[in-house]
């Protein structure tokens, strides 16, 4: 028994039919840990969460969640897990209260209807009770999949995507109730495309093709990656591809009225960009996001 | 101005529908399935002029004209011997569960009045709670008092074989003796309408999940996958009961069918049924991948039952294949329950012959839907 582990899970492997959707993933995720899982679509996120939770059976490997197998536990897990789908899965011709309700009753929750007021009352649902979950934004969609997945108190999170299509603010309001969720001693597992919530997490997990390519915090990820990056003070769409031709330059960001411009090599890359005139750069931090393009450029689709 | 329609526009549309066609097995398997099927029962199956239907003779007589007119009988085709219960009151039993279409009384003095010309009765009596399938044999029988006898009529006694028939045979219909259709059809249809819409609901109930996405939610609580199933089942089962007591309401102040059994056992039987025909739907539900699908499997299952279980079309009239096939189905057995309980007054004796099959039938879909329901989603 791994005690101090929310997740441990070693060689997790799952094909569909030919295809093997992830492959050989080992995972650690400590108690009150917020953990980012990124990769591109389709490179075995949901898969791997779906095989944590037990939705899906893994073909290899072991491991445990919550201290229950993963195999055989699947009953246990479910108790103390909250999932949060990628596609919103509640009943849509339900109201708030009614979806909310229904989950209650499937965990035996003792007192009921307080916990449903609660829940509702904490993500601001309160004044939309009735309204009927197919007529809410997506925001608040998520808010609801959120106060259900939290009803019966878990001790995990595992949320795939869950603020794909959600405006800023609402992204936001919902991360700082994560980080206030993982305050209270809950672990999360969270898969996500945006940066600067990979950014949020404790800790990061980046796969691709169903193969864990990287984990550290983002700090760590971002020192090992190697890469410097520079800000081009220049907007022209001519020097775009001038930058792309530099010796050492591997990615080149157009971002409003500057070019970020990243490498392994800092030294070459200043020098090229002295070399080209007049510009006027700065070396800046390099973001996580440089830090999964090189990831990602580094491996071949197989399917390609 | 231009032409409205474009002809590669149309086209992309035509080709898009096929493709999607081809995606839909079910569909597709459905579209060639549905009007084969109808072609096989209709053109083998259903024949609405039985024959050899189950008969049941008491020859008190024992003479040959006795023996001729029996003889006469087998002749027509419609009737077909059995050998007969040790008495006439078991026979009425056999008659009671339907194993007996017709039974023959011939008196024991039959041929001693019929050669001194006094015209003697025989008794035959009729299941005629289905008219359509009794008729024809009736219509038969008519004009065989004319004819049976005629080649033993001879000599002194051929003056009997001219002129008005010899004998009479005194037809009494049981269980419905005015021959009202409606009161065959109106239990009948309870059980189609039943079978139509249990299995369409539950076969859509959890399809829709998987439809709109939810089951995996479902599948990611802590629920029992019997709790789901049956959790599903129960709320139409009530919904069941209200068109049963909206059918049977109609059916005695519109039709004035009578019920002639006891009700409760009736309902009792209704509850087996409905049963049954949800165990189906759920079943449908674990193999169909959309609502669509579900829906066309009722229909699948709804057309034999309707056609091959004795509603539409007189279950002794279709070949032995067809009639096995409709044994396996459970609106077969609850129309012979119903039937039974409401024009025959039938009691549990009666009834239970046709009430095993249900359960037996049920468990199996059960079991079937069981195996297949989906845990995780694999």
């Amino acid at each position: 028994m791994s005690i101090g582990y929310a997740i441990d899970v070693r060689g997790l492997s799952k094909s569909f039919g030919s295809k093997r959707v992830v492959n050989e993933l080992s995972l650690r995720v400590e108690e009150g840990e917020i953990y980012g899982f990124l990769g591109p679509n389709g490179s075995g996120k949901t898969t791997s969460i779906r095989m944590l939770c037990g939705l899906l059976t893994p073909d290899e490997g072991s491991g445990t969640c919550l201290g229950f197998d993963v195999r055989t536990q699947s009953a246990e897990i479910k108790k103390q897990v909250g999932y949060m789908t990628q596609r919103f899965s509640f009943y849509e011709d339900m109201s708030i209260r009614e979806n909310l309700d229904f989950v209650a009753r499937l965990y035996a929750m003792p007192d009921r209807k307080q916990a449903v007021e609660a829940s509702m009352e904490g993500l601001g649902l309160a004044d939309r009770a009735q309204q009927l979950a197919g007529a809410l934004s997506g925001g608040w969609k998520q808010r609801l999949a959120l106060a259900a997945c939290m009803l019966h108190r878990p001790r995990l999170l595992l949320l795939d995507e869950p603020t794909a299509g959600v405006d800023p603010k609402a992204r936001r309001d919902f991360w700082d109730e994560i980080h206030r969720l993982a305050g209270q001693g809950i672990s999360v597992l969270v898969s996500t495309h945006y940066m600067d919530e990979a950014a949020r997490c404790h800790r990061l997990a980046y796969i691709a093709y169903g193969n864990l390519l990287a984990s550290g915090t983002p700090d760590e990820l971002i020192a090992d990656s190697g890469l410097t990056t520079f800000a081009v003070q220049d907007d022209s769409p001519a020097l775009a591809d001038q930058l792309r031709k530099l010796p050492g330059v591997e990615q080149v960001v157009a971002m409003g009225t500057l070019y970020s411009v990243s490498g392994q090599d800092g030294e070459l890359i200043s020098q090229g960009l002295t070399g080209l005139g007049n510009l006027r750069f700065a070396q800046i931090d390099t973001g996580l996001e440089q830090v999964f393009i090189r990831l990602m450029d580094k491996v071949e689709d197989p399917a390609q | 101005m231009t032409f409205p329609l474009a002809w590669h526009r149309l086209w992309a549309i035509v080709l898009k529908e096929f493709v999607q066609m081809r995606r839909d097995r079910i569909t597709f398997a459905m579209m060639v399935g549905v009007p084969l099927m109808q072609l096989v029962l209709f053109g083998y199956a259903i024949n609405t002029d039985p024959k050899r239907l189950p008969t049941m003779v008491f020859d008190a007589d024992q003479s040959p004209y006795s023996r001729s007119f029996v003889a006469s009988l087998e002749n027509s085709g419609y009737f077909d011997m059995l050998t007969p219960s040790p008495t006439v009151a078991a026979a009425r039993e056999a008659m009671a569960i339907g194993d007996v279409q017709f039974i023959v009384s011939i008196p024991p003095d039959f041929s001693r009045q019929l050669v001194r010309g006094e015209k003697p009765a025989l008794l035959l009596e009729a299941d005629a709670s289905d008219p359509a399938a009794t008729g024809n044999a009736l219509a038969a029988l008519a004009s065989l008092n004319q004819s049976a006898l005629q080649h033993d009529l001879t000599g002194p006694l051929a003056k009997l074989a001219s002129g008005s028939p010899p004998f009479e045979a005194r037809i009494q219909r049981n269980y419905n003796p005015e021959g009202i259709t409606q009161y065959n059809i109106v239990p009948g249809l309870m059980g189609t309408i039943l079978t139509m819409t249990m299995i369409m609901m539950t076969g859509m109930a959890m399809t829709r999940e998987l439809e709109r996405g939810t089951l995996e939610n479902l599948l990611a609580f802590p629920v029992h996958p019997l709790e789901v199933m049956i959790g599903k089942i129960l709320p139409y089962i009530i919904v069941g009961y209200i068109q049963v007591a909206v059918i049977l309401t109609t059916a005695h102040f519109l039709f004035q069918v009578p019920i002639a059994g006891s009700l409760p056992m009736l309902m009792a039987c209704v509850l087996i049924f409905l049963a049954a025909n949800l165990t189906v739907g759920m079943m449908f539900s674990t193999i169909a991948k959309s609502q669509m699908q579900a829906m066309q499997m009722t229909f699948f299952f709804f057309l034999p039952s309707m056609l091959l279980s004795g509603f539409m079309f007189p279950f002794r009239g279709m070949p032995q294949w067809a009639q096995i096939v409709g044994s396996g189905l459970p609106l077969t057995h609850f129309l012979r329950i119903v039937r039974g309980i409401m024009l025959k007054g039938n009691g549990w004796v009666e009834t239970w012959p046709n009430v095993w099959p249900l359960l037996v039938f049920m468990s199996v879909v059960l079991l079937i839907g069981f195996k297949r329901y989906r845990r995780t989603l694999d």
